[in-house]
């Protein structure tokens, strides 16, 4: 300490300390700022929200509010994060058509990159999920039998045994899964869109998700296999016994009149 | 014995057999008192027809089917071909119709045939019911033969609910729930039934079992034997037949037994197989696959049960859920009057032939069908009837409803219940007001004939249409049929003043008697003198 203490007055002192003091700050900024890459993507994030919003101003505002707060006519987007973005408006539910009981699945109106665009804007209004990756809602590897019975566990009361879909309150309804897209499968489960409940991570892990999309695939896709025949819609004793009276009783009341028809006449002599 | 033997050729094997035969059973007498029976021909008539063989084929696939079937609701680990449930644990029972599915050459196909003729059967029960109760054939004296119908198909009604629950998967396990339900609701006893049942706690480990014996046992026995007493009794009354020339109360105008409906009844018995076969085999049905098996704390929406419970399913779905809390217990309403209501609507059909009897008073015997419109009080009865079951069953399939005409399956429900009250009544007012139409038809083609569609100038300029007269055949069809007067209390005081005692119920049902036969409930015949003035020329167009 003396030795420091006794070259305090040295003329280079002021140029040490100084030297010293910049080397600090430029290393702590360099420990603690954002890395270059991420600082280009800021740059991208940024475009993309102000991009988003001008979409979100032509498409969304009418009924959500200019903000995203949500109006009389749309509820509030703030914190429902860009999955919800991604699953309403990729599966073309969003923008709404109409008001009613419960805006159904139609054709997708936006590109992905829009979407994108407006999913970011959301995003930024509040924090909520975000987009799932590839390898998060990627079925392959999963269990089907598990996924089936977290299906009929959790699914089944409104989507029916298989996700045909079911009916709910006053016009409300579970929409069909069938050949839904893994990403929004996993979307509506993160997000509860409409009248679904929804089953974060922390009810429903990543794994278990991925055990119910490897289960709708397999047992309600185009690759799903029937091995009884026609599927008959998959809604169970309805379908079935209207198939019954239509093609079973029918065919034969059909084949007896044919019968009847063709008969041995009794002759009079 | 002045016979020698080589004059005496050798009967035939045939002869012989059936000589031995007689020796032993009697065959002769029987056969030569039944084998040239006589059938009339009508498609309508085979509906029965169909009914049996249907049972037939369910007691053939059925008997297949226990071979593999284990009763039992022990727990064990799927470990079968089918992958999607592979390692999930379920009951021996769901193991075995999984294995039955998958595993067993030909278990799927028997298992689909099984349950495909299971409905038909059913809904042939249903509609030859209808059959007969539209033509008036259950009058005397095929009366107890109508109630030993109708026990079959209840007994068919129940016979499927136990098959329909026996695989323990998860949607029969929900109308096990449902029934369990249902029983529990039932004031004081319920739960002592309950327990009874199950043996216990719902689900507990017995039911498979127990439905098992009733379902394979218990009630295709009595079935069976009702089946047998059903087809002696038709051979006893022989069969109605519709009015035509040489008809009469009195004979049956057809074919014999043999070899006629032999040959007839044995080929309709393979084409039946036939299109049941066809069916199963291109139409999937229970895929308890996909359904998955039973857990108690799963259920799935479009829970229902096969068609013909499916009006029971309909009266718990559009009941409001109304309960009474009382010193610590609760009375289901909700649940209990749809179990009222449930055997009221069936037995609505079952009495209506001795409703009707009574009211005819008519003690005779009836071997002409009727035409569903010469009767057109019974036959708005009927469609009244059907109305009202049909509107039960589009409350049993509310959801489906909903969402296959994007309907709110509130709206639906609120349909029902106003429909339930309004809907037969509806359907008896039109039904009638067609029937006295066609009726005014009727008559109006005897006596001006048929519209032949030739438009003819008269020379003054006048176009007329030329009515082609029918044949005496036709006509007679036509008329053939009998119109019953009211009945009548007569004075209620006589001549001299002293009244009589008339009860409440002759009263009701001179009343009713009217409603069936009285004026403008059913349009008075064209009488004979009535054609021979319209056709002697005078007054004619």
């Amino acid at each position: 300490m003396k030795k420091l203490s006794a070259r305090r007055r040295h003329p280079l002192a002021a140029v040490v300390v100084l030297l010293l003091a910049l080397a600090a700050t430029g290393g702590l900024y360099a420990a603690f700022a954002p890395a270059g890459k991420a600082q280009a993507d800021e740059t991208a994030q940024s475009l993309a929200i102000d991009e988003g919003k001008k979409l979100y101003s032509v498409g969304c505002a009418s009924c959500h509010g200019t903000g995203g707060q949500g109006t009389s006519d749309g509820p509030s987007l703030v914190g429902v994060g860009a999955a919800a973005v991604d699953f309403q408006v990729g599966t073309g539910r969003m923008p709404a058509q109409q008001p009613g009981a419960q805006v159904p699945k139609k054709k997708v109106i936006y590109s992905q990159p829009e979407i994108d665009q407006l999913a970011a804007y959301v995003a930024s209004l509040g924090a909520g999920p975000s987009v799932p990756t590839d390898s998060q809602y990627n079925p392959s590897g999963a269990d089907i039998a598990k996924g089936g019975e977290l299906f009929r566990t959790n699914c089944a009361q409104c989507h029916n045994f298989t996700g045909e879909g079911g009916a709910l309150t006053n016009g409300k309804f579970a929409p069909s899964l069938e050949d839904v897209d893994p990403k929004h499968i996993y979307e509506a489960m993160q997000t509860g869109p409409q009248n679904m409940p929804s089953f974060p991570d922390t009810t429903m892990p990543q794994k278990q998700k991925q055990d119910i999309i490897a289960y709708l695939h397999a047992v309600n896709s185009d690759q799903s296999a029937s091995p009884g025949g026609l599927k008959l819609g998959g809604l169970g004793p309805v379908s079935e016994g209207l198939f019954g009276w239509i093609f079973g009783l029918g065919a034969l009341i059909a084949v007896a009149i044919w019968v009847a028809a063709h008969t041995a006449k009794a002759k009079k002599s | 014995m002045s016979t020698t033997t080589d004059a005496r050729r050798e009967a035939p094997a045939g002869e012989r057999i059936a000589d031995w035969a007689d020796g032993r059973l009697g065959i002769y007498s029987l056969a030569k008192a039944n084998m040239r029976k006589i059938f009339p021909d009508h498609w309508s008539f085979m509906l029965g027809e169909i009914c049996m063989y249907s049972f037939i084929i369910i007691i053939l696939t059925g008997v297949y089917l226990t071979l593999f079937f284990h009763p039992s609701m022990n727990e064990v680990v799927y470990d079968g071909s089918y992958v999607p449930l592979q390692g999930m644990h379920m009951s021996e029972a769901f193991n075995s119709t999984m294995h039955i599915s998958f595993d067993v050459r030909g278990g799927l196909l028997i298992r689909q045939i099984h349950h495909w003729a299971a409905l038909i059967f059913l809904a042939g029960m249903f509609v030859h019911m209808m059959r007969v109760f539209f033509t008036g054939a259950f009058r005397k004296p095929r009366e107890v033969n109508w109630l030993f119908g109708f026990l079959l198909f209840v007994l068919g009604m129940f016979t499927g609910f136990t098959g329909y629950s026996l695989p323990d998967d998860l949607l029969s396990g929900t109308g096990v729930r449902f029934m369990e339900g249902a029983i529990l609701s039932v004031p004081i006893v319920g739960t002592y039934l309950s327990f009874f049942l199950f043996g216990g706690e719902f689900p507990g480990g017995d039911f498979v079992a127990r439905f098992y014996s009733v379902h394979i046992l218990l009630l295709p026995g009595i079935m069976l034997g009702l089946m047998v007493a059903h087809l002696i009794l038709v051979f006893y009354h022989k069969h109605t037949q519709f009015a035509g020339p040489g008809r009469t109360n009195k004979n049956v105008v057809g074919m014999p037994l043999l070899p006629v409906y032999m040959a007839k009844a044995g080929g309709f018995f393979f084409l039946v197989f036939g299109v049941i076969a066809v069916v199963a085999a291109i139409a999937s049905i229970n895929p308890i696959w996909a359904i998955g098996p039973y857990r108690p704390d799963q259920v799935s929406t479009g829970a229902q049960p096969d068609w013909y419970m499916g009006f029971s399913e309909g009266l718990i779905r559009v009941m409001p859920g109304w309960e009474i809390n009382l010193w610590g217990h609760t009375l289901v309403l909700g649940v209990f009057i749809p179990l009222v209501i449930f055997p009221l609507v069936l037995a609505t059909i079952a009495v209506y032939p001795f409703i009707e009897s009574w009211i005819t008073g008519d003690k005779r015997e009836h071997h002409i069908a009727d035409r569903p419109r010469n009767a057109p009080t019974r036959t708005a009865f009927g469609v009244a009837w059907i109305t009202w079951y049909l509107v039960l069953l589009i409350g049993g399939g509310n959801d489906l409803w909903a969402t296959h005409f994007h309907l709110s399956i509130n709206v639906i429900t609120w349909f029902v219940r106003i429909a339930f009250f309004v809907a037969p009544v509806l359907a008896f007012i039109a039904t009638k007001r067609i029937c006295l139409g066609l009726q005014r038809r009727d008559a109006e083609k005897v006596l001006h004939g048929r519209e032949s569609g030739i438009i003819k100038r008269l020379p003054h300029g006048e176009f007329i249409e030329i009515h082609e007269p029918l044949d005496a055949g036709a006509r007679y069809k036509l008329t053939a049929h009998e119109q019953y007067k009211p009945a009548e209390i007569g004075p209620e005081v006589d001549e001299n003043g002293v009244a009589r005692k008339v009860s409440p119920l002759q009263k009701l049902r001179a009343k009713l008697s009217k409603g069936y036969y009285g004026e403008g409930n059913q349009i008075p015949k064209p009488t004979a003198e009535e054609y021979q003035e319209i056709t002697s020329g005078h007054g004619h167009h």
